[in-house]
């Protein structure tokens, strides 16, 4: 049937973003939140941290575009998206921030230059995998009714 | 976990709700907490710095200290990494109001430096919760201050539970000794709360 089909994919790609390690448990925990009263919650949180994201990532490069200047400011910046992705369970992209604020802690310029790259490689891998799956979960939550997960 | 509405065992709470003002400059994180604290049967107010947390609360020096912004705040959460005032900062401005003193306040912090954990602490901070914030945590947070709100006896001093559970007024100059506080084990480790192993959740 479609729907044990698509029970399946979701369940599959749920699975993936955790094997893979894009996901860790503080996105089940998000999971946990969503209700039939508020069925959507973690899409909207995810949301947040996309805009939230954009928005780091294009002050950074700001600042960064005229060549190395003030480290601490892109340690701060880089701080708070580390802390939005360590909110929404996104591990890869939270280990590549912390190695963001390394390279600025050390000075090296290059390095986060690096990194930056790394980030940004992270967050959209990670923002295309999760949108496919919270796709597949919402069609399957019209046609099933409230669940938080699909497990497989 | 039922199925249903998470806020339904809210019903089941005869006390009145609390009232929660929880202070981040992070959206993503204010949106958390505050779901969070919805499911824990508590009203909530948002609020994205220390300047406007203090506005709400009515310090913000401009205005009469008599007056509440809104509903009494029986519980402050803060982040303490905010640009401007840091929630460090913050609570030491509500534990030298006399009128907002003996809010409880909770700081949250997605760094374990136990020197900044010890300062929170000596500053009077309630508690000091390593981020992400889960729901134990602010379920225990929520029954806590519940409890002691119960067993309140004298307005005016910190209410705090001697080691046998019982709840007795005793004076600040006492209680603000950090070898005093009541849940030393809980909020001094390192990310105690994550040690306890997690429920099984089944759909």
């Amino acid at each position: 049937m479609e729907r044990n089909q698509l029970r399946r994919q979701a369940a599959y790609m749920r699975k993936a973003l955790f094997d893979q390690g894009d996901l860790d448990d503080q996105f089940i925990q998000l999971e946990d939140l969503q209700d039939e009263a508020n069925p959507t919650f973690v899409e909207e949180v995810v949301n947040l941290f996309y805009s939230d994201s954009a928005r780091f990532i294009e002050n950074i490069e700001l600042i960064m575009h005229n060549g190395p200047s003030d480290f601490e400011k892109l340690d701060n910046i880089m701080h708070q998206f580390k802390g939005s992705s360590s909110s929404i369970g996104a591990k890869k992209v939270k280990k590549e921030c912390t190695q963001f604020q390394e390279c600025c802690k050390a000075g090296n310029f290059e390095g986060c230059k690096k990194a930056l790259k790394e980030v940004k490689q992270e967050h959209a891998a990670l923002r295309r995998k999760l949108e496919s799956y919270l796709q597949v979960f919402q069609i399957l939550y019209k046609k099933l009714g409230h669940i938080k997960r699909v497990r497989s | 976990m039922a199925m249903g509405d998470l806020g339904g065992d809210c019903s089941s709470i005869d006390a009145q709700e609390l009232h929660v003002l929880a202070v981040d400059d992070s959206v993503v994180d204010r949106k958390v907490i505050e779901r969070l604290l919805k499911i824990s049967c508590c009203k909530v107010t948002a609020v994205e710095s220390g300047r406007r947390a203090l506005q709400y609360l009515g310090l913000d020096g401009e205005r009469s200290s008599v007056e509440f912004d809104g509903l009494k705040v029986n519980l402050i959460m803060t982040d303490y990494s905010m640009p401007g005032m840091t929630g460090f900062e913050l609570l030491k401005r509500i534990k030298g109001s006399s009128k907002l003193r003996e809010i409880p306040v909770v700081i949250m912090s997605s760094e374990n430096i136990l020197t900044r954990i010890d300062r929170c602490l000596e500053e009077g901070a309630e508690e000091f919760l390593v981020k992400p914030v889960k729901l134990s945590d602010v379920k225990r947070l929520t029954d806590f201050i519940l409890r002691g709100d119960d067993n309140s006896q004298k307005k005016g001093s910190r209410k705090r539970k001697t080691r046998d559970g019982s709840c007795s007024p005793t004076p600040p100059s006492v209680t603000s000794s950090p070898s005093t506080l009541q849940l030393p084990s809980k909020s001094i480790s390192p990310r105690p709360l994550s040690k306890h192993p997690k429920m099984q959740i089944t759909d």
